[in-house]
């Protein structure tokens, strides 16, 4: 409204002088230096922050009002630790020390010199979809696999990071830490700090928004999110990792013999129906209606998605809508004739390895019911007779 | 070929580094002033100490109304911090300091770096040792009038600090 009246106003005070502006009549918006939705559009991150620890919690990305495989930036997840810092980026650096040739400390437009690669991945916690797990999903994609998002991230390839501190030949992890109020640090294994880390700066082509660790946060595609340390301003090459609390207390998982796995990095191959998901209504009774969903796998490209409407009787393979990229989400469609009857819609994942998606018993069978991470079942809605779409 | 020959001089020229003039040393002073790593083996630990006797008094002003009066926890969002222990392989599993961390060095890096929450910080090294043993006598690890030390923290046993396994996956064999 008030771009509106100051846009009104302006084509007023031109108007006075000049006789040949011309204001449309259905002008609701002037042109802005920075682009807002429409009005009308209203789909909101789900936010979930600690009331006892303001800046404990999570955000949740609207998965099942999403098109295509993008992410927008106010609409990505978050899951802080300590609240989200207020960083100068003129100040901010990233020091690299320990195991290397010479110490280094590069300022953000140190970095922008560096060859930089740009590439659609997803970022996922590794929490995302415990609720489905322990019963509690709640009712929309939303509740149950919000913990996802997927966005364009431009950086510099670690690799090259490294390199320019020369890495010794003992050099087997990298702690990276971040400039939160806690100072969050997680050990990351060398081999994926040369394979195809980044240290990124922008997201869908601007900078990183703030809850996404402006100005600088490392990206570990396929790795679980935590690990994704945002606000990055240190990197430590050591020889081994320093079991750091992160890594130790939370994001391992503990199995039924009392023995915990450790550094469980890898998000497994997962997939959820977002069109017609949890909380959303086919409109009209009986026909045709396109079923639409997401799949992912930290281990590369999506190899197959299939979809049964039978309640997993039998199973069709959806179409993959290309480019199908490596550890990044990859939109499904298949066309469904629906009878108008009470059913059962689900989706499963095989990626490039040959891995499957499972089903929540086969995960419970292979891991029993303590873990809190890396579950991926297979997700299935009921779609009612009215068309109303529910949780099983 | 000119091209790559003039890279080789400038790499020479710059030192070893792959990027010729990006980024620029850091000085020990620097690195020293940065790094906060404390690593399970004690590495890293700043030179100080602390007692039993000392953290249970800050423990007080600076913990308790959070993880509450014996590190039992409140409610569901302050963790406990004793307690579980032969719980791990159970139905209903309690991870705690005592029952789950598998080192004692991780306890003081969260503390240091972490805590109390609304002052990560603030405390100094031997307020850190202090409150570290303190913590872990109320889980039975530390005996009453012990002190700790950059040299003995690392050596404390913790009882799951062999309760840790690699990752084995793909672990979930699904049946098509």
């Amino acid at each position: 409204m008030a771009d509106r009246r100051a846009f009104l106003g302006l084509a007023a005070a031109l108007a006075a002088c000049t006789k040949s502006t011309k204001v449309p009549s259905a002008v609701e918006q002037s042109m802005t230096p920075y682009g807002e939705r429409a009005a009308t559009e209203t789909i909101a991150r789900a936010v979930g922050e600690s009331t006892a620890s303001l800046g404990v919690g999570s955000s949740r990305t609207p998965l099942q009002h999403l098109h295509g495989v993008i992410t927008p930036s106010s609409l990505h997840f978050e899951r802080h630790h300590a609240g989200v810092p207020k960083i100068d980026p003129a100040k901010h650096t990233l020091l690299v020390h320990g195991l290397v040739e010479q110490p280094i400390e590069f300022s953000m437009d140190d970095l922008k010199r560096l060859p930089a690669a740009t590439r659609v991945h997803f970022v996922e916690c590794s929490g995302n979809g415990r609720g489905e797990f322990m019963g509690t999903a709640g009712a929309t994609a939303q509740d149950s696999h919000g913990l996802l998002s997927c966005a364009e991230w431009t950086g510099v390839p670690l690799k090259h990071v490294l390199a320019q501190a020369g890495l010794k030949p003992e050099a087997k992890w990298v702690i990276a830490e971040g400039a939160d109020a806690c100072r969050m640090a997680r050990s990351i294994p060398m081999e994926k700090c040369l394979d195809d880390a980044l240290v990124v700066y922008a997201q869908n082509g601007e900078a990183l928004r703030p809850g996404q660790g402006y100005p600088l946060r490392l990206l570990l595609p396929g790795f679980e999110g935590n690990t994704n340390v945002k606000w990055l301003d240190r990197l430590h090459v050591t020889e081994a990792p320093a079991q750091s609390n992160q890594e130790t207390a939370h994001y391992t998982d503990l199995m039924p013999d009392g023995k915990a796995r450790q550094f469980t990095f890898l998000q497994d191959a997962n997939s959820v129906i977002t069109r017609p998901s949890g909380g959303q209504k086919v409109s009209g009774g009986a026909g045709f209606v396109e079923i639409s969903g997401i799949a992912w796998s930290g281990s590369g490209k999506v190899k197959r998605v299939e979809v049964s409407m039978d309640g997993g009787k039998t199973w069709d393979d959806a179409v993959l809508e290309e480019p199908v990229l490596p550890k990044a989400l990859t939109r499904f469609r298949i066309p469904w004739v629906w009878d108008g009857k009470e059913t059962v819609i689900q989706s499963r994942c095989t990626d490039e390895t040959g891995y499957l998606q499972p089903t929540r018993d086969e995960i419970v069978e292979a891991r029993g019911m303590a873990f809190n991470y890396h579950y991926h079942g297979v997700k299935a809605w009921v779609v009612k007779a009215d068309g109303s779409v529910t949780n099983v | 070929m000119f091209r790559i020959v003039l890279f080789v001089m400038v790499t020479a020229a710059f030192g070893q580094t792959k990027f010729p003039g990006v980024g620029k040393a850091a000085s020990a002073e620097r690195v020293k002033a940065a790094d906060k790593t404390v690593m399970a083996d004690g590495r890293g630990l700043p030179v100080g100490k602390g007692s039993v006797e000392a953290g249970r008094a800050l423990y007080k002003t600076k913990c308790a109304e959070c993880h509450n009066e014996a590190g039992e926890g409140r409610d569901k969002q302050w963790p406990a911090l004793v307690g579980g222990t032969g719980t791990l392989a159970s139905k209903a599993p309690k991870k705690t300091v005592g029952s789950y961390w598998p080192y004692a060095t991780t306890l003081w890096d969260t503390i240091g770096r972490a805590m109390p929450y609304d002052q990560p910080g603030t405390l100094t090294a031997d307020e850190v040792y202090s409150i570290t043993a303190f913590v872990l006598h109320l889980n039975g690890i530390v005996a009453a009038g012990q002190e700790l030390d950059e040299k003995t923290l690392a050596k404390v046993k913790m009882p799951n600090r062999d309760g840790f396994v690699a990752d084995v996956r793909a672990d979930v064999k699904a049946k098509r």
